[in-house]
């Protein structure tokens, strides 16, 4: 027998284990701020590494006719140069429905499809290498926006619609009617680490790859398909992510299989990274969407009857653009009843870039159409838009959505109730109506909007999740689980739930990367629900050893089970206190085993897609933001002057980690409807391809007025310590600053008209909706 | 160390296993890759924070390179990098290290501990997880401790680049004379200061260069001399420097200059550069334009010329700089400082970015009569233009609303600036015109203020 490890324990101080609920500090900290946290390009690389480079489309639609590569073979450097035909397997890298091709067969779909690609001695070597092929094209009619596809009809998958009652005849019974259409663009994720993959081949002929990317197990299943291997002779393993809001659950994929291949083909290790514009032209983004909606209303304001037509433009594939759209329509009510309504959902074929997930995944574009159509509701019926919002909040009775799931959980009117107080809102309103009447230059506005979003994958199979515990002999804890860290602090989260199963310090556990070889069949980290679902997997672990360590004292010490507690890493009975370091050495030694794996699966869901009804959702998130804004009526320009917002989260694991997610979620929300603004040419080219032309919020950008507040109440349906997901509904709530955007526009109506604002609400785009509203008034 | 003459800090960073720092765009627009340069000024090391993506390593020659892992480490952290553990402030942590320095630098610099220093600190540094709010008050709190920096033990990097064995050519000279015998010498050399657009060409375009010569050291063009009536300012004297000199002297200047680039652009970014590099969106060009500037050029021989800010430039990108020959000085009349002048800046962000419409404004005279006038515009052209034709409108004449009218009219006949991922032409057009109005209300008394100077107490 080998000696055990005796040795005290000086890292493992015998601390408080009740760690839950407390502001920990994210697992990777002091390695953030002292530049020792590594990413895939940090790595060592190994010797003789290749440098991918993908040669692009340069057009938007139509036949490679010929692809000239001699010199860029011939040029320094260059060790391999593939096409199509030299993918060993498959060729298609989609996550769900075919389409995605590694490398192009000859038709292009996009501007900035990758075509061919190189591996070279260096990084730089690769990139100069690709600018010498010649490519001649035969180009063919490129469709650029959803209006032109829908007249095409051409569309990645069919359109869906939910209904319930006769929308069109409670609307046209109705008081007032109000017809509105509006185009909200898309957003670039601008993680700042861009996607990025190094592989190297194995010795049993597979190859392990370092990859980015949300969703490892997708990430081995394609580079196993692309190889032609099977799944087991192929690993994948992601340790963190430099950002990944979405833009790493599908695509991170392709990148990871083109390093994969030239690893594979040439018996070398390969790394592929995107330099920033790159990444800005080659990879999709949030969608467009093009909403148009119908809504009947009687003189208070209260919707009778809404039609919605949302129109994605999901670019040449469908990538995740089902479920995304379907979110959209999911979420076209965010809080609100609606007596009769039908949902629409096209989902547009375009000669753009493949869309893709965003935090929020559709979602934020479903809530955008009804925050825009309740304000010019409000403005037609000359009440607060506020008091119209609480005029149509999901109550008990009025609780039934558009797809037939109950609202089971009525706190968004307290929330918006509280907020309203809290912020002063009242107050302000009139404050700032005397401040316009009285101002020529400046104008304020102000908005109170709620949010309330759907948790869990739409696709039901995906609710699932795995987790890994090992205890050492010496009382160490290792963890793993089938999520991905992407700065949420997911391991952070975990690492507290199987901390606090086990009554153990923190410090005792190390989480480590994410690997299919350790937690097989996974899904993404996406929808929030990341801490939910790996979170419930790692405690169903810890409980499993827990039941196991109780077990073997019982034997051990002849103990009844029941009268042993776990506190303060220690066992307790009688007057006996037995450490969490000897139990361990003792069930070691009575061949206990000290390993577990721990599974979970979201009970009682279900949704049909094809009927469009059914229960999607386990739970809603909730929550509401109050946001002002002073705006300079004869530029346009803005700036956000105060936020507050009361945020639901259930009982929070660790409110520190939790605020962070909803003010940074937040300010993420704001950038995509204020300064982010993409934008192509007539021929399909990106044009705000670089940070110097697509600006993401800067700190100067956040007032100093900001204020986060958690609603402290338990969710009631049994989610892990009863929390709630909060990576993506926070970024909503800054659908209030566009509304407060409108606002401050609409005053030179008078309030009465709302004028049309599309997003990103740049400062052209308010000084046009303040010339309108001032025509508005000029004519009436 | 050996450096071919075009390899950036960031690339040599990496490629010697200091990983901390990243890289995030390569354009010098996201601060990942942030570092602080110490550098000798007047006997003592001063810190400054520059983008290492697109500084030329052989520029740091005799200098202190400070990147995070200098900072401190798990043992011994550094104020900064306890205040972000403590206040939560690194989500993802890809940007965090470019945070931590560019906060560092801020402590290393005493400034005063206020949100107005710490968002300057941080104007060039992206995050996309975490809002920025825990890192402003990490900034804050760590500006209050107390801190005795021990920066100044390390060892200076040593001369760099002159024999690399790579037939490079990398020079530094440190007068005009010397200036001009390099530039005899290898006259295909590219000329570079603060390398914020020219190393772009290297780490976007994947262009090489193979002879470099360097400005910063060059005496008589990083000084700034006021007397005879002119305040003359060097070629190479960065935006940092102009913010210092016109800190009592321009309200307005100085305001544009907190908002062209951001602290790390500003540390290294030249006036120089920012003419010769000829773009039609350049925020300063406009200002000399309006202040008569004259802009000397001197040839490899040492041939001098003046030419007015006004007709410097020929076309798209294109200048009166004759090949061999380089900027050397600004001179700007005093008395056109002294005079109403006025420059907005509108862009689709607030901070560190490029110009929609930048409009720049003068106007000699009292009583509210102008008697003389100068308009130019940046973002309008294809070159920053004046608009002669409504200077001489508005000379002598009553500010009226009729004038204002056919000021109007005529705005819109002289300009038509392109629509571009800026800002539509349109937009563009209204903006031009209201900035106009504005610069003669202004002139008139009804002062206003800019929406950056607002006091947000909502």
């Amino acid at each position: 027998m080998r000696k055990l490890s005796d040795k005290p324990l000086k890292s493992f101080p015998g601390g408080s284990s009740v760690v839950l609920g407390k502001d920990m500090a994210h697992d990777s900290a002091i390695k953030h701020v002292t530049g020792r946290a590594l990413y895939v390009d940090d790595l060592p690389e190994p010797p003789g590494l290749l440098h991918i480079a993908c040669g692009l489309s340069g057009i938007a639609s139509g036949h490679i006719k010929s692809m000239d590569l001699e010199s860029v073979r011939s040029a320094e450097g260059v060790e391999d140069v593939i096409t199509a035909e030299d993918i060993p397997g498959d060729n298609d890298v989609s996550p769900v429905y075919q389409g995605d091709k590694l490398l192009s067969c000859g038709r292009v779909d996009y501007v900035g499809q990758p075509v061919f690609a190189v591996a070279a001695t260096s990084f730089v070597l690769a990139k100069r290498a690709v600018k010498l092929a010649e490519i001649s094209y035969e180009e063919t009619q490129a469709t650029l926006t959803p209006q032109d596809a829908i007249e095409n009809k051409q569309f990645v998958l069919p359109t869906r619609t939910f209904s319930r009652g006769d929308s069109a005849a409670a609307i046209s019974r109705a008081e007032n009617i109000l017809e509105g259409e509006q185009m909200i663009r898309g957003q670039e994720h601008f993680y700042l680490e861009g996607q990025i993959s190094m592989a190297s081949p194995t010795e049993e002929g597979g190859v392990h790859v370092f990859s980015s990317s949300q969703h490892p197990s997708e990430v081995q299943k394609l580079v196993a398909s692309v190889l032609g291997l099977r799944i087991n002779q192929v690993n994948a393993e992601v340790r963190r992510m430099g950002g990944g809001f979405g833009g790493k659950e599908s695509q991170a994929a392709a990148v990871a299989c083109m390093a994969a291949v030239f690893a594979f083909r040439n018996s070398r290790p390969a790394k592929y990274r995107l330099s920033r514009q790159d990444d800005m032209v080659q990879t999709g983004k949030r969608h467009d969407f093009w909403n148009r909606y119908r809504v009947g209303f009687d003189k208070s304001g209260r919707i009778e009857g809404v039609s919605l037509e949302l129109a994605a433009l999901c670019g040449c594939t469908a990538d995740l653009s089902e479920g995304i759209v379907d979110r959209a329509m999911f979420h076209a009510d965010n809080g609100y009843f609606y007596p009769a309504v039908s949902i629409k959902g096209y989902r547009c074929k375009t000669n753009t870039v493949s869309n893709t997930a965003f935090r929020g995944f559709g979602g934020p574009k479903g809530m955008m159409a009804a925050e825009t159509m309740l304000d010019d509701i409000a403005r037609f019926v000359g009440r607060d838009p506020l008091d119209v919002r609480y005029e149509n909040l999901y109550q008990a009775g009025r609780d039934m959505t558009p797809y037939g799931q109950t609202v089971e959980q009525h706190i968004l009117m307290d929330m918006m109730k509280k907020l309203e107080k809290d912020s002063n809102y009242r107050k302000r309103r009139t404050e700032i109506e005397k401040f316009n009447h009285q101002n020529k230059f400046f104008r304020k506005g102000l908005a109170l909007t709620p949010v309330k979003f759907g948790i869990s994958f739409t696709a039901a199979h995906l609710n699932q999740a795995g987790a890994l515990i090992h205890i050492y002999t010496d009382g160490s804890i290792h963890l793993n689980h089938g999520g991905t860290e992407m700065g949420q602090g997911l391991y952070t989260k975990i690492v507290q739930i199987v901390a606090n199963v086990l009554c153990v310090s923190h410090e005792r556990i190390t989480v480590s990367a994410a690997r299919t070889d350790k937690v097989p069949n996974t899904s993404p980290t996406a929808t929030s629900a990341g801490t939910d679902l790996n979170g419930m997997a790692a405690k169903n672990a810890a409980e499993i050893l827990r039941k196991r360590l109780l077990e073997f004292v019982q034997d051990a010490y002849g103990v009844e089970m029941d009268s042993i507690r776990l506190e303060d890493e220690s066992f307790l009975f009688g007057k006996d206190r037995i450490s969490f370091d000897e139990v361990i050495r003792g069930a070691y030694l009575a061949r206990v085993n000290l390993s577990a794996n721990g599974f979970y699966k979201t009970p009682d869901i279900g949704y049909d897609k094809e009927a469009g009804t059914g229960k999607p959702f386990f739970y809603f998130a909730n929550g509401c933001a109050v946001s002002e804004v002073i705006v300079d009526t004869e530029t346009g320009e803005y700036r956000v002057s105060r936020v507050d917002i009361l945020h639901d989260v259930g009982n929070s694991l660790n409110p520190a980690l939790d605020k962070g997610q909803i003010e940074g979620g937040f300010v993420q929300g704001m950038g995509w409807l204020t300064t982010e603004e993409l934008l192509w040419d007539s021929g399909g080219r990106i044009i705000s391809n670089s940070p110097a032309n697509y600006k993401i919020p800067t700190a100067y950008d956040v007032p100093e007025r900001f204020s986060v507040a958690l609603y402290d109440k338990p969710n009631p349906v049994e989610t892990v310590y009863r929390s709630k997901a909060v990576g993506e509904p926070p970024l909503m709530l800054a659908i209030s600053v566009w509304c407060a955007l409108r606002d401050a526009a609409a005053s030179f109506s008078g309030y009465s008209k709302s004028p049309p604002l599309g997003s990103p609400a740049t400062a052209e785009q308010m000084l046009r909706a303040i010339k309108w509203a001032r025509d508005q008034e000029a004519a009436s | 160390m050996d450096s071919p003459v075009d390899q950036t800090v960031l690339v040599y960073l990496r490629e010697n296993g200091l990983v901390g720092t990243k890289e995030g765009c390569a354009s010098g627009d996201c601060g990942a890759c942030t570092v602080m340069v110490g550098s000798n000024t007047e006997g003592r090391i001063v810190y400054h924070t520059r983008n290492s993506c697109i500084t030329p390593m052989n520029q740091l020659a005799g200098n202190h390179l400070i990147t995070v892992e200098g900072l401190g480490d798990e043992s011994q952290l550094h104020p900064v990098q306890q205040q972000m553990i403590a206040h939560h402030a690194s989500q993802c942590g890809f940007c965090t290290p470019g945070f931590v320095v560019s906060l560092a630098a801020l402590v290393e610099s005493r400034a005063a501990p206020t949100r107005e220093a710490v968002l300057e600190g941080l104007s060039g540094n992206l995050c996309r997880c975490t809002g920025y709010g825990p890192i402003l008050a990490s900034g804050l709190s760590a500006l209050k401790l107390e801190y005795r920096s021990s920066l100044g033990s390390r060892r200076l990097i040593e001369s760099l680049g002159q024999e690399t064995g790579l037939c490079q050519f990398y020079r530094r000279p440190l007068s005009e004379p010397d200036l001009q015998k390099d530039i005899l010498e290898n006259p295909g050399a590219r000329l570079v200061a603060g390398g914020s657009d020219l190393m772009l060409e290297v780490t976007q375009e994947f262009r090489s260069f193979s002879a470099l010569i360097d400005l910063t050291g060059v005496n008589e063009l990083t000084e700034i001399d006021e007397d005879a009536g002119f305040i003359e300012i060097g070629a190479a004297v960065s935006y940092t420097r102009l913010e210092k000199f016109f800190l009592n002297r321009s309200k307005p200047f100085l305001d544009l200059l907190r908002r062209l680039g951001s602290r790390q652009i500003r540390n290294v970014g030249t006036i120089g550069g920012n003419l010769g590099n000829a773009s039609p969106i350049a925020d300063i060009p406009p200002v000399l334009l309006v202040w008569d500037a004259e802009i000397e050029l001197v040839s490899s021989k040492g041939k001098i010329r003046f030419i007015r800010a006004d007709s410097f430039y020929e076309g798209y990108k294109k200048t009166k700089l004759k090949k061999g020959e380089y900027i050397a000085r600004i001179h700007i009349p005093t008395m056109t400082v002294k005079h109403f002048h006025r420059f907005y800046k509108v862009s689709k962000r607030l901070e560190d970015d490029i110009s929609s419409v930048m409009g720049a404004f003068r106007f000699a005279g009292e009583g509210g009569v102008i008697a003389e006038a100068r308009i130019a515009f940046g973002g309008m052209a294809e070159v920053p233009v004046r608009l002669k034709k409504i200077e001489k409108m508005v000379v002598n004449r009553a500010l009226d609303k009729e004038l204002r009218a056919r000021l109007r009219e005529e705005i819109a006949s002289e300009l038509s600036p392109i629509s571009d991922v800026r800002a539509s032409s349109g937009y563009r057009l209204e903006v031009a015109e209201a900035m106009l109005m504005r610069a003669l209300d202004e002139f008139s008394g009804n002062e206003r203020i800019n929406i950056t100077e607002l006091e947000l107490d909502a």
